[in-house]
């Protein structure tokens, strides 16, 4: 478990009244994405505990349409906690998230539908086991989006067919490999039509030979223009398909901008601390 | 040798007990369930009511809820379930109590078949858009079955025991004929063989065909 405490100066409390102090420099905040695409994703001063674990810190972070933002940062830096806060698997304690300009609602229909806007890849696919294949991908559009069952199928085949995994359309997840479950699992997301993809670790539970079948399909995804938020280990594909590297550490932000500052050079005395640590591998 | 079964209803009177046995089987399957969604749910008005009602039923004595059904219910508040001939109204209330009283171990077995659900499940069939009683209907709730099969056929063979309680309130089921005949005639060891014996024939084919049934719906991951 990482030293939850910061070098540098501390967070003010989410709550206790006083002198605002300045929070750790965030090096590289004006870099922008190429293209001037629209907020799709904001967060402003988002604060989140576990317990007394103070997980997020004051996140500030805008997702621009058609972006994709790469996370990185060593283990329980809050990268996951980041993402399942988005859609809201994860509550927040102070702060906003806005999709499309719209606040995250509570609870209830509201938050199921913005959800839907929000697709989400898990590290460790999470198909529906009893479910075939296929109707792992029509389920969403034909309760969510209220599409009637053959348009559905259409839609899902041609999904399976662009990831790859057409042939397994009648099979339940337990007989796919791996790669072939996160291919699924990302039809699966892309079947609702949300705006935004987040990706928490895709490819770490997978074995190596099977890593760069599910980054070539997010590689496709991202030349399409989906916006995309990845949290991921993969260097290569943050330096080929990133428009921006987002370095979280201690639940902060702590360095942001595009790939080729970031692991050309990186300013941050933690980032460089940690690239060289993953890049020696 | 079974001259004195001469005269006895045998066969009609285990189709009571199938018939007890089916119906308060169906009721506390739908009952049962609704019991355990409301013990996984997030209204918290409604997961204290699905604790008290568990918590309660298991622990009050079959015999009592049965009599309770017809003492409380029927006799002193009146109520006869929409019949009118006595048998039938005996029969209605046996099935309401069996019911209640059954419908606390499907919530217990469903419930812990809900546990054996992982957590990532429901996170994907969130994250896709899915309501909560959406994610419990199409998700949930059709895993946690497959996993307790087994679990839910012992409480069936136990279902299709304790339809004897019912004698106490009259229903002429199996049990009642027994002690009718055991009153009546001196083959007391040959009577309660030819009961036995009625009762394996019920439970032991449900036991193996619900077996079956276990292996072969059971989620793989
Ligand atoms: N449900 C939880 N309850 C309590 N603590 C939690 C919970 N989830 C995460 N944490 C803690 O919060 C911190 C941040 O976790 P998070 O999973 O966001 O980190 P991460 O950056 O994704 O790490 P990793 O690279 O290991 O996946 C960790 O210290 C973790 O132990
Ligand atoms: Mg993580």
């Amino acid at each position: 478990m990482p030293d939850p405490e910061t070098p540098g100066p501390k967070a003010p409390d989410p709550g206790t009244p006083g002198p605002k102090v300045p929070g750790p420099k965030v090096y590289g905040r004006q870099a922008s994405a190429p293209g001037d695409g629209d907020a799709l994703v904001v967060l402003r001063g988002v604060d989140k505990h576990f317990g007394t674990l103070h997980v997020l810190r004051s996140i500030d972070l805008t997702i621009r349409r058609g972006e994709v933002v790469v996370v990185i940062g060593p283990s329980g830096s809050g990268k996951s906690t980041l993402c399942r806060a988005i859609n809201r698997l994860e509550t927040i304690d102070s702060g906003e998230i806005r999709i499309d300009g719209r606040p995250l609602p509570a609870e209830g229909r509201e938050l199921a539908r913005l959800r839907a806007d929000v697709g989400m890849v898990f590290q460790s696919f999470n198909l529906f086991a009893h479910k075939t294949v296929l109707d792992n991908v029509t389920l969403g559009q034909i309760k969510v989006r209220k599409k009637d069952r053959k348009t559905a199928e259409e839609r899902a085949r041609s999904l399976l067919d662009r990831v790859g995994v057409a042939a397994q359309a009648d099979k339940y997840p337990a007989q796919l490999s791996g790669g072939q479950q996160q291919r699924v699992a990302i039809a699966r997301a892309l079947a609702v039509d949300p705006k935004v993809m987040l990706f928490d670790e895709p490819t770490s539970a997978l074995d190596p030979e099977m890593i760069n079948e599910v980054l070539e399909v997010m590689r496709q995804l991202a030349r399409d223009g989906m916006t995309m938020a990845v949290v991921t280990h993969e260097m290569g594909f943050a330096r080929s398909a990133a428009h921006r590297v987002v370095f979280m550490a201690d639940g902060r932000i702590v360095e942001e901008t595009t790939p080729e500052e970031f692991f050309g050079n990186p300013r941050s005395a933690r980032a460089r601390d940690f690239l060289s640590k993953i890049l020696h591998h | 040798m079974f001259d004195f079964l001469e005269g006895y209803d045998l066969l009609g009177a285990f189709w009571v007990t199938v018939q007890l046995t089916f119906w308060s089987a169906l009721g506390s399957l739908v009952w049962g369930t609704l019991l355990a969604a409301m013990r996984v749910g997030p209204v918290p008005l409604m997961r204290g009511f699905g604790t008290a009602y568990v918590t309660v039923v298991r622990n009050i004595p079959l015999t009592v809820i049965i009599v309770f059904t017809s003492l409380g219910l029927f006799q002193t508040l009146g109520i006869s379930l929409g019949a009118d001939r006595f048998t039938t109204i005996n029969f209605r209330l046996a099935v309401l109590g069996l019911t209640a009283y059954t419908s606390a171990f499907v919530c217990e077995a469903l419930r812990s078949g809900i546990n054996t659900v992982p957590l990532g499940q429901v996170e994907a069939a969130r994250a896709i858009g899915l309501s909560f009683p959406q994610i419990l209907r199409i998700i949930v709730l059709p895993q946690a079955f497959r996993s307790v099969v087994g679990p839910l056929t012992n409480v069936l063979i136990a279902l299709t025991k304790n339809t004897t309680v019912a004698a106490a309130i009259g229903v002429a089921e199996a049990a009642l004929l027994m002690r009718e005949m055991i009153e009546n005639e001196a083959q007391l060891i040959l009577i309660s063989a030819i009961f036995a014996f009625g009762y394996i024939c019920l439970t032991l084919p449900t036991g193996l065909l619900l077996g079956r049934l276990a292996k072969k719906v059971a989620v793989k991951r």
